[in-house]
This record gives structure tokens, C-alpha cells and sequence, in this order.
């Protein structure tokens, strides 16, 4: 079995009002010097077999067809 | 003239719809559920308000690959007039039918009050019973709709006319580019808009600035 790690970020200069709103809270709660935070999704996800190349090309599909909405958002794809 | 309501698990304003369309034309609208594969031959199939698959992964991201969405984008590829609300509208992007993306809104609430919407252009099926830049009154209700496209995507629909409502007089609820509030495909068989005008279509609802909007997707506009 393939373990692999899916991450889902906001693209550059789209933007995130909830990541902003973590900002000022982990500014409110003193940590000094926190310069900006983006919000984003991560999916982990077992995949049968044990074809590496495989797996990636699939989950790249995935991510174009479902996990991430490309219009807005950019992905990256780890085996563990 | 016959219409059809699209009925997916976690929507809200199935009924909303169904009664606006049963009052504006006459007759009840056909419904079809999220496994069926063929939608009747109607003139409309709207996709109502809601929150279909509890808004999972992205507003209207499982919506939209649901089966019953094939049979709507092809029925949109053939001229057959769709109209998405609300969450038909993330429903309509996601599923690629309509360009751009719906975004949590920048205020981070969820906003449930009445904007003024500006018609854009009302040399569209949609519209055509508007006056252009008339303004009417509709209610909005959602947390996710923040209109977003690059500036490409923007210049281009911009360009094109496909910017069909924008939120006026300093309404704007979520933040979106532009003020949009609803715009058309290419082709301008296909309308998706945030605001909610099956809520506002009678005296009983406190006006009907909504109802033009059907009658023109109906083909009853004056």
C-alpha cells in the first residue's frame, strides 16, 4: 500500500480572509513577528498497489478533477 | 413552459424554487434527483439554494460531479437555459459551466439581508425583461460568495458582457472582484447569481423585482 500526502494551497495573490484572521489572532495572542499566514488543505491518502509512478499520476488527476479547484488554488503531491 | 429543478442531498431552497417556477409559469416544474442521468426536455432547469453535501471540500465541489450535473452541463452545451442560486452558483463554476470561483466571503460571516443589484446588461435572455442599469432589490444568504477569477478570466467576461448583476449602492455583502453578483456563459444560456430572486416574486414576499428574471428565462418576458 502507497501512503501519500495531498496538499491544497491558495494561489499567490488570491485572497485568503481566513488565513488573515488567524494572523491577527496569533498576533493578538503575542506571538511577535508573524508575517503572513495562509490557509490550506491537507489530505492524506492510502492508495493500493505498490506502482509509485502510478499513484502519483493518479492523485494528480485527483487533485485536477476534485481536491483542488485549480481556478483558485495550487496542489502538491508527496509518497510517503 | 416547461422547467426542472435540480434536487441534490443538503439543499435548502428546492422548494423555494419549485413554487417560484410553478407561480411564474404555470405549471409544476419536473424534479430530478443527483443519480438521475437524463433531465426531461425543458426550456429551464434551475439549480436551487442550500447547502448540497453539507458544502464538503468546497461549496458545490461534490455537487458538481454528481451525476445529474453531466446530464445538466449536457443540456447546457445544447442551448437549454440553466439557472443556478446561490449554491447553484458554486455548484455551476465548480462543475466548470460557468468560469471564476465563489470564495468564503471576505467579511468572514455569513450574510442574510437584502442588497441592490444592478443589471449589468440586460441584453440577455435572463434579463431582457430589466431595464439596462436598472436597480432592484434582492435578498442574499450565504457565507461563501465571494467572486474570484484572474485577470484574464475578469477582462474577458468583463469584456464580453457575461457580467450580467452587480451589488449596488455600496451593497456589495462578500467582498466580490468587480461587485459581481451574477454573470452568464459565453453562449448566456447559463446564469449563476448569489442573490435569491425566487424570494422575492409576489406582493406576499414585499415586492417582485425577482420575477422578471424567470419570465425572461421562460420566454415570457414582455
Amino acid at each position: 500500500m502507497i501512503k501519500a500526502r495531498v496538499t491544497v494551497t491558495l494561489k499567490t495573490g488570491v485572497l485568503d480572509p481566513q488565513g488573515k484572521a488567524i494572523e491577527h489572532a496569533l498576533t493578538g495572542l503575542g506571538f511577535g513577528g508573524v508575517g503572513a499566514v495562509r490557509q490550506g488543505k491537507v489530505f492524506d491518502i492510502e492508495i493500493d498497489g505498490a506502482d509509485k509512478a502510478q499513484a502519483e499520476a493518479d492523485l494528480k488527476a485527483m487533485c485536477d478533477k476534485l481536491l483542488a479547484n485549480t481556478v483558485i488554488e495550487n496542489y502538491s503531491v508527496a509518497i510517503t | 413552459m416547461k422547467s426542472a429543478v435540480v434536487l441534490l442531498p443538503g439543499l435548502n431552497r428546492d422548494r423555494d424554487m419549485i413554487a417560484a417556477l410553478t407561480k411564474i409559469s404555470g405549471a409544476a416544474p419536473a424534479t430530478v434527483w443527483q443519480t438521475d442521468t437524463e433531465i426531461p426536455d425543458v426550456d429551464l432547469i434551475a439549480i436551487p439554494g442550500g447547502f448540497s453535501f453539507g458544502d464538503y471540500l468546497r461549496c458545490g465541489a461534490i455537487a458538481a460531479r454528481s451525476p445529474v450535473m453531466r446530464a445538466v452541463a449536457e443540456k447546457a452545451a445544447k442551448g437549454v437555459m440553466v439557472v443556478g442560486v446561490c449554491n447553484g452558483f458554486q455548484i455551476l463554476v465548480e462543475a466548470g459551466l460557468l468560469p471564476g470561483a465563489l470564495m468564503r466571503n471576505a467579511s468572514l460571516k455569513f450574510v442574510c439581508r437584502e442588497v441592490k443589484l444592478q443589471v449589468a446588461n440586460a441584453n440577455t435572455a435572463f434579463t431582457r425583461g430589466y431595464r439596462q442599469h436598472q436597480v432592484i432589490r434582492c435578498p442574499v444568504a450565504h457565507h461563501d460568495g465571494n467572486y474570484f477569477a484572474d485577470e484574464e478570466t475578469l477582462a474577458r467576461i468583463e469584456g464580453e458582457g457575461q457580467v450580467v448583476f452587480r451589488y449596488a449602492e455600496g451593497t456589495n455583502p462578500n467582498g466580490s472582484v468587480n461587485d459581481i453578483a451574477g454573470i452568464v456563459s459565453a453562449k448566456g444560456n447559463v446564469l449563476g447569481l448569489m442573490p435569491h430572486p425566487e424570494n422575492l416574486i409576489e406582493a406576499a414576499h414585499g415586492g417582485s423585482d425577482g420575477r422578471a428574471l424567470f419570465e425572461g428565462a421562460l420566454g415570457l418576458a414582455a
